[in-house]
């Protein structure tokens, strides 16, 4: 699955299976795998929809951190990057 | 009325997230725990490429997300591909679910391109002989090849296995089996007891001490696999004593299209008396969804008797299943009766009783010549 240990360099990925994609109708991002959907808060929608694979972890912390004008989110994202991958929801290389 | 018990009017649902298009009727398999009509042979009429084209579309601007393309077989549809591509192109998840009779690497790389997100291959049995048996079919080594040309093309794999009492002891090598093919999720579910299954209980239904053993050696698994495969045991209800939810509650996530057109709420709502539901020919699915009576005549709590009415599990369980209400009880708004408090429990209790001492009986294989036997005008098959 998500075969290193998480640090600043991975680049996460949507899992294979699994497809993001921003609902109207629910007025939120899920995420649809077979037979099934998770409705995403938007906390989780925006950090997953900057998972694509080609930025790494710090990254998009950074960009999270500029586009909520924030700072210090690198513990939260990483934590829920963590989740993610347990559920098979990220991967990376 | 009792004031007290009187139920709210029932709030606007939100969208049918999951819409499922039973193609066709017509299969090459004959199982016996079917759960297609018994009557599905009066049926037989399907809708055209351009109206499955429609009801996704106006199921999509409703807000559905999953599309499951089931049957029957539904490769025996030669546009299955057109639309598969229209799904994916909408923004459906999309997910076929077969058999695997018909999918050869031509129609699975055809699919793929056409953006087909997923597929469930169904497998009766670890064993060639009870897979063939129960099929009817010669079908257990194709099965196999299937799984592989699943895995070839990238999709990910859910094998369906229904369980009853023919092939719940195999359930270590079942599960086994479904970790050498290579698959994410595993399927156990244990028959639901309607339409051919129905026909067929005395020869299916488990013993308790079956279903026991058999969730012991599933839980084994899953702690041995620690979530590489992911394994669902869809628990049987008449073991239970406890009703479940009708697809998550009537008329408020799945909205079924049968391949006539026929709009339901769950695969076997046909056979309710005195209930007529809508065809996709001549309405909207809009309007199916919020209007008419089919979809709104059990949604909520508002439909229910005692002893539902005053039951502190009703928005639990909203009821439990209609059509087990109807095929034991004879009264679709009466309690599902594998529910403990349903008085009609007693009838579900006397099947378990007969399956701990098995008479021989024929079994009955879903085919057509079955089919119209059975169903003389639509005429429901009452319990014993």
């Amino acid at each position: 699955m998500s075969g290193t240990p998480i640090d600043g360099t991975i680049r996460p990925r949507i899992g294979a299976g699994f497809r993001l994609q921003w609902e109207p109708a629910q007025d939120c991002h899920v995420l649809l795998y077979p037979e099934g959907m998770v409705k995403l808060n938007q906390s989780a929608g925006e950090i997953l929809k900057r998972c694509d694979g080609a930025r790494s972890l710090d990254e998009i912390v950074r960009d999270l951190e500029t586009a909520f004008n924030a700072q210090g989110l690198s513990g939260e994202v990483q934590a829920f990057v963590e989740i993610a991958a347990k559920q098979r929801w990220l991967q990376w290389t | 009325m009792d004031m007290m018990h009187a139920a709210p009017a029932p709030m606007r649902p939100g969208p049918p997230l999951w819409l499922l298009a039973e193609l066709t009727y017509r299969c090459p398999l004959h199982c016996v725990f079917c759960y297609n009509p018994v009557d599905f042979a009066q049926h037989a009429d399907e809708l055209g490429t351009d109206d499955w084209l429609r009801v996704l579309r106006q199921g999509r601007e409703l807000g559905a997300v999953q599309c499951g393309l089931s049957g029957g077989e539904p490769l025996l549809r030669d546009d299955l591909e057109i639309i598969v591509a229209e799904a994916r192109r909408l923004g459906y998840y999309t997910n076929l679910l077969t058999s695997g009779v018909g999918l050869t690497h031509e129609r699975a790389a055809a699919l793929k391109a056409a953006g087909l997100d997923h597929v469930q291959l169904s497998f009766q049995d670890s064993t060639r002989e009870v897979n063939d048996f129960l099929s009817h079919t010669k079908t257990f080594e194709l099965k196999q090849r299937v799984a592989r040309e699943i895995k070839a093309q990238g999709w990910p794999m859910v094998m369906n296995v229904v369980i009853h009492r023919l092939n719940i002891d195999h359930i270590d090598r079942i599960i086994g089996m479904a970790v050498e093919l290579g698959a994410e999720y595993l399927e156990l579910a244990n028959t639901q007891y309607y339409s051919w299954a129905f026909l067929n209980r005395d020869q299916l239904l488990p013993t308790h001490e079956q279903v026991r053993r058999a969730e012991a050696v599933t839980e084994r698994w899953r702690s041995e696999l620690d979530g590489r495969m992911r394994l669902f045991f869809v628990a049987p209800d008449y073991h239970d004593g406890v009703a479940k939810r009708c697809a998550n509650g009537w008329g408020s996530t799945l909205m079924m299209v049968a391949p006539d057109g026929t709009a339901l709420p769950c695969h076997t709502a046909r056979m309710l008396p005195g209930l007529a539901f809508p065809n996709v020919r001549d309405a909207s699915v809009r309007d199916i969804w919020f209007d008419s009576e089919g979809f709104n005549r059990y949604r909520g709590t508002g439909w229910m008797k005692e002893p539902c009415a005053s039951c502190d599990q009703r928005e639990q369980d909203l009821g439990g299943c209609r059509c087990q209400a109807y095929l034991i009880a004879h009264d679709p708004a009466a309690a599902d009766p594998v529910c403990r408090k349903s008085p009609h429990h007693a009838q579900v209790l006397a099947a378990l009783e007969r399956a701990q001492a098995p008479r021989e009986q024929p079994i009955v294989f879903r085919d057509r010549a079955s089919s119209l036997r059975l169903s003389p005008d639509a005429a429901p098959t009452i319990a014993r």
